[in-house]
């Protein structure tokens, strides 16, 4: 009989217990902890990117209701607070929720990565050094680690093209989304570059719906079936309209022909104010 | 558990074999004998760099069982003077979860809901090249050639896996009510026989279906409640210092033997936030 090798190699953890936080931190200490906090930014950012698409429909009714929704945005609050406030408080929340998820999201892939005996972790999964055969595991659930940095990358262009102006340069007019919206998905690169990354977007919320429940553990057998269900028709929703805006702006369905203002920051928006103040 | 197999074991099963060839082969080739070719994972220790070694196994009997062909591939080794090609196996009726292998990279074969000693070769076709390897998990280490060392699963059972309250003298039969419901989920989730399966498919290692299910055993039944948190905390926690994180693929539960649900991972995912709040309040601090 051969030689046997026997030792209690596989009784070593592979990760040291840290000490634990205090109360709420703890959970975020431990793996499905981690996760949890992971599904709940989930549930906060894509209820961030329904409004968003939703908000953005006024798009179809032209500059100056645009003009009328991007100012209500700042408004929030009526007069009881100062203006832009709430918004400010909205957005500063939602990069909170970004970066927890984000940094949730890198560490338990590390978490995964070191837990495989292969380092190389490439592709997102555990590598055998046979041709490894999957059933359940499907494009989304694999590529969560792909579209989560696409999209990422996506945000900060978005952010820069649209919020700050940087990508339209002289062209971008502050106070005139509708203007701004139109002239940079004119542009053949940067529509194709929305529709990529709406994609990813999509693939991402249709894995990421139905985890959350998952990982909350949201669970009734009577109504599982129906996580699918919603995960489809959310990603399908989500992607059918923002892939609206680049598609009909490059099909010249949308564009500049119906408005009645200038543009440019001063009697442009004056204009705009007026028109939306005739609503 | 691990072993090679001894030489009377291989006339046994070769005698076996020669008597039931042709019965229940309605469906099957009039020879019921299969050609294949093997690519066998060989790795001489645990830090010892592997390899895949072919062998050719002609003549294979379609009621052979995976393990019994390996029986016949080592008994040929043994006759030539090499090293039998180790691998794990005990109660070879799908309940022991000693056996383990990648075969053609799946859990245990394609067969759903089948153990490898109960993957027969009739589910193979003539002149297929079947690939096979040990599971991986680096909290897995292989030890030799197809074994692999499982006993992180033994770390976990460890931290809860057990009733250890007083229960006294023999109470009234059914004097603790369990609700049907309960008992019968319960006992799905103790269906789980330990393999290592979950891990093994798992594209990050994570041992969520297994601690899952080990801990709805006990945690749906009135007889788990006095422990029902510290066991959540504690072997989850175990859990923690093995393996990687869940991300919800489902590869787990379509490689496991017994067709463990995914349920039970929501259920240990739930509880175990649970856990981290009631332990705090059963320790008094507020």
């Amino acid at each position: 009989m051969a030689p046997t090798a026997t030792q209690a190699a596989g009784s070593a953890p592979v990760f040291k217990t840290k000490r634990p936080l205090p109360f709420p931190l703890n959970i975020y200490q431990s793996a499905i902890g981690r996760k949890w906090v992971m599904a709940w930014t989930g549930v906060g950012l894509l209820g961030f990117v329904i409004v968003h698409m939703i908000g953005n429909l006024h798009l179809y009714e032209g500059p100056s209701r645009m003009y009328e929704y991007a100012e209500t945005l700042r408004d929030l609050g009526g007069g009881l607070l100062p203006r832009t406030l709430v918004l400010w408080i909205m957005r500063v929340g939602l990069l909170g929720m970004f970066l927890v998820h984000l940094h949730s999201a890198y560490t338990l892939k590390e978490r995964s990565r070191l837990a495989s005996q292969r380092a190389g972790f490439i592709g997102g999964a555990k590598k055998y050094e046979s041709k490894r055969d999957y059933i359940a595991a499907n494009y989304a659930s694999r590529t969560m680690r792909w579209t989560g940095p696409i999209v990422g990358l996506y945000v900060l262009f978005h952010l820069a093209d649209l919020t700050w102006g940087w990508w339209l340069g002289d062209a971008y007019v502050r106070g005139d989304p509708y203007h701004n919206v139109v002239e940079s998905l004119s542009s053949i690169p940067v529509a194709i570059l929305y529709v990529v990354a709406n994609v990813a977007l999509a693939v991402h919320i249709f894995h990421g719906t139905w985890s959350m429940f998952q990982t909350l553990g949201v669970n009734n057998p009577r109504y599982n079936g129906l996580r699918r269900n919603l995960a489809t028709v959310l990603a399908g929703v989500i992607l059918v309209g923002n892939l609206s805006f680049p598609v009909l702006v490059q099909a010249g369905l949308v564009d500049e022909d119906n408005r009645d203002c200038p543009i440019n920051d001063t009697t442009g928006l004056e204009c705009l104010a007026e028109a939306a103040e005739a609503h | 558990m691990s072993g090679t197999n001894g030489q009377s074991q291989h006339n046994g099963q070769s005698q076996h074999n020669g008597q039931s060839q042709h019965n229940g082969q309605s469906q099957q080739s009039q020879s019921g004998t299969l050609n294949l070719t093997l690519r066998i994972w060989r790795q001489d220790g645990p830090d010892a760099k592997g390899g895949f070694v072919t062998f050719d196994a002609p003549g294979v009997s379609e009621d052979m069982s995976f393990l019994e062909l390996l029986d016949i591939i080592n008994e040929r080794l043994i006759d030539e003077g090499g090293v039998p090609i180790e691998f794990d196996h005990d109660c070879r009726e799908g309940i022991c979860g000693t056996c383990s292998l990648m075969i053609n990279g799946r859990a245990h074969g394609h067969e759903v809901a089948t153990t490898t000693c109960q993957l027969h070769m009739r589910k193979f076709s003539d002149g297929d090249v079947i690939t096979v390897e040990p599971f991986r998990a680096k909290a897995f280490p292989v030890v030799r050639d197809l074994v692999v060392d499982r006993s992180s699963f033994d770390r976990i059972i460890e931290a809860g896996g057990y009733i250890s309250v007083n229960t006294g003298a023999v109470g009234d039969a059914n004097l603790t009510p369990v609700p049907k419901e309960a008992s019968d989920t319960s006992f799905d989730a103790a269906a789980c026989i330990g393999c290592g399966a979950c891990v093994a498919a798992c594209p990050n290692s994570a041992a969520q279906l297994f601690t899952s299910a080990k801990l709805a055993h006990l945690n749906l039944i009135p007889q788990g409640q006095p422990q029902r948190w510290e066991r959540t905390e504690s072997m989850v926690e175990t859990m923690e210092q093995f393996f990687g994180s869940c991300t919800n693929h489902g590869e787990c539960t379509e490689a496991c033997p017994k067709e463990i649900s995914l349920d039970f991972i929501a259920f240990m995912n739930r509880d175990y936030v649970k856990a981290k709040i009631k332990n705090r309040k059963l320790a008094g601090q507020n």
